[in-house]
């Protein structure tokens, strides 16, 4: 595997609000690794998500995602981009109106030349390799499980066969042995599809099992970038109250 | 733009390129082409596959399938350790379409029945929701501090003030229309000062109310169902139910209440505006002076006539308002359903205003109003 930088953020400030929320934020993520984001509430990780999938824009500073300048990119550029990754968002944003499989099925009818069948088989793979029965494809959100829908909404992400995918805080919500589960199921995924994963959580557990680099962000800049034991090491005050919480329990 | 081939060569089918979703059409149509030989084994070479994603992986194994069928065995060779491991993953989570049901259509008959029967489920739950809200009604009655009076207000600030200018100006121009209608017939007889009691009876026992009413179901109506259904989906009327403060009381009966006040008020801003336009246009086309045409109003239009017209508003109301709360109250947790419910409210509430003015013409006949 190649190491070369799928993402580079270099001096990004935010101001949003009457506040400075990043200050000085520089990352680069590297092709095939999982980057797990965390920090305080209102530390500006979702803020930094929505703006690396460009729902936001930044105040100042670049964000280079595939080679290409997201801040400058043109409607063209932007549409290619998007093409190559996939997002998982808190929420999940199922369309509630469509099925589980028409859901799915979504990118694939708006972006590729397939026909009907061809767009129907893929959608089904997809939902069975997120971990549900082919049954629930002809179920709508609303009838689902909140991790079913977790699901319905990673197979959705994956469909177009990213390279990059974003997760917004992908296990909030889901009780622990759901979380595992969760975990081991994007780890698959990562490894056999050789996919590249930037994701933002709380859940410490879940972030010592599967992230490769860790970054801490706090006082409006990455306090700290390193593998998650490093991290936890790191005599920051900021990153010592955060683990504290776990490390008593 | 990346290219992938496949292609039979010296009993082995050979693999080159992107195996993407890009390149997934360009493929299927070479794997139509291929006609395998009857008897041997066939190997397949991954050997130059430059890159292979899942939509890939999937063609492959569907295509192996197929050509299993015949009884070939087919081997994979040099395919590398990430696109075996893909493949083999693939394999196992491929679903057939047969395995699915399809989603099943009932036939017209079965569909007549079952939009009959929620019509009148509906019904049902419409008359459960107004006894509903009549008993919280009475119970806030009895406990005249539980009146949410900055809900009531801000009601009739949002349904009735803010709408004046608007409503003021529709009745004007109604008022134009109907005097010009009327007065190209009256002036044929030379009957041209009748306009005054025409315009008079039709815009303050119909027109002003109907028009108002048909307006503010528009308005008003729509904006309690997208409002109480976005509260419904955000499960913001689960959280009020849990504190026990009941919907009904902080935001159903403050919103049909401060209706209940601003539609008659509305009803007068409306007949004012509309008489105020056949005036206009009866001193303009008839010659009839604003001094003559006030005289003859004052001594030909009745009282009555204000008095029944103002009547209905208040009737108006409560269905513009029950409508609009009821439709609100029954959005289910998807986003078309707010749509629906707000198209529902409308024409419901139009229908029924309608229905409404009719019964009234009857029994104003019958009582020789």
């Amino acid at each position: 595997m190649t190491t070369q930088a799928i993402i580079q953020i270099t001096h990004l400030k935010t101001y949003l609000g009457d506040a400075w929320v990043h200050n000085e934020i520089n990352l680069t993520v590297e092709r095939g690794e999982i980057f797990v984001i965390i920090g305080g509430s209102g530390a500006g990780k979702t803020v930094l998500l929505n703006e690396m999938i460009s729902l936001l824009p930044p105040t100042s500073g670049s964000i280079r995602i595939f080679e290409h300048e997201l801040t400058k990119a043109s409607p063209k550029t932007l549409l290619d981009i998007q093409r190559r990754w996939g997002v998982l968002f808190q929420q999940n944003a199922l369309f509630s109106s469509l099925t589980v499989l028409e859901n799915v099925s979504f990118p694939l009818k708006e972006h590729t030349p397939l026909d009907a069948d061809t767009i129907r088989e893929l959608a089904l793979l997809k939902i069975v390799l997120a971990g549900l029965q082919p049954t629930v494809a002809n179920k709508y959100p609303a009838e689902l499980s909140g991790g079913m829908q977790k699901r319905a909404a990673l197979a959705r992400a994956i469909v177009l066969d990213p390279e990059l995918m974003f997760l917004d805080e992908p296990t909030a919500g889901l009780d622990p042995n759901k979380v595992l589960a969760f975990d081991e199921l994007i780890m698959d995924l990562q490894t056999t599809m050789g996919l590249t994963i930037v994701m933002v959580t709380h859940d410490i557990d879940s972030l010592k099992r599967v992230a490769d680099r860790v970054a801490f962000l706090g006082e409006g800049k990455v306090l700290c970038v390193d593998t998650p034991e490093k991290v936890m090491q790191n005599p920051h005050p900021l990153i010592q109250e955060f683990f504290k919480g776990s490390r008593d329990s | 733009m990346p290219t992938a081939k496949i292609y039979l060569k010296d009993q082995q089918l050979i693999c080159e390129g992107e195996w993407t979703l890009a390149t997934l059409p360009a493929l299927e149509k070479l794997f139509a082409q291929i006609t395998l030989p009857t008897k041997s084994d066939i190997k397949i070479d991954g050997t130059s596959i430059t890159k292979m994603d899942s939509a890939g992986a999937w063609l492959l194994c569907k295509w192996i399938d197929k050509f299993s069928e015949n009884t070939l065995k087919i081997q994979r060779e040099n395919f590398s350790n990430q696109t075996e491991m893909l493949i083999d993953l693939v394999k196992k989570s491929r679903v057939k379409n047969g395995e699915i049901p399809p989603l099943s259509t009932p036939n017209w008959l079965a569909r007549l029945g079952k939009t009959a029967f929620d019509q009148w489920q509906q019904f049902c739950n419409y008359l459960h929701f107004i006894g509903e809200l009549t008993i919280e009604f009475l119970r806030i009655l009895g406990n005249p501090l539980r009146i949410r009076w900055n809900a009531f207000f801000s009601g009739v600030d949002k349904t009735g003030y803010q709408a004046l200018p608007i409503i003021g100006l529709l009745s004007f121009m109604i008022g134009v229309v109907l005097a010009y209608q009327m007065g190209v017939q009256l002036r044929n007889y030379g009957a041209n000062v009748f306009i005054v009691d025409l315009l008079g009876l039709s815009v303050l026992r119909e027109f002003g109310p109907l028009i108002t009413a048909i307006m503010v179901a528009g308005r008003t109506g729509s904006s309690f169902t997208a409002e109480l259904g976005i509260m419904k989906v955000n499960r913001e009327i689960d959280a009020l139910d849990t504190m026990g403060v009941t919907p009904a009381e902080l935001l159903l009966l403050p919103k049909i209440a401060g209706l209940f006040l601003a539609l008659p008020l509305l009803t007068i801003w409306a007949d004012i505006f509309g008489v105020l336009g056949g005036m206009f246009m009866a001193n303009n086309m008839l010659d009839i002076s604003w001094y003559e045409f006030l005289h003859r109003f004052k001594n030909q239009v009745p009282l009555r006539a204000l008095i029944i017209g103002l009547g209905k508003a208040p009737v108006f109301a409560l269905i513009i308002a029950s409508i609009g709360c009821f439709q609100g109250m029954a959005v289910r947790d998807t986003a078309d359903s707010i749509g629906v419910n707000t198209t529902k409210s409308v024409v419901l509430a139009i229908f029924f205003i309608i229905v409404a003015d009719a019964a009234f013409s009857i029994i104003f006949s019958k009582l020789h109003l």
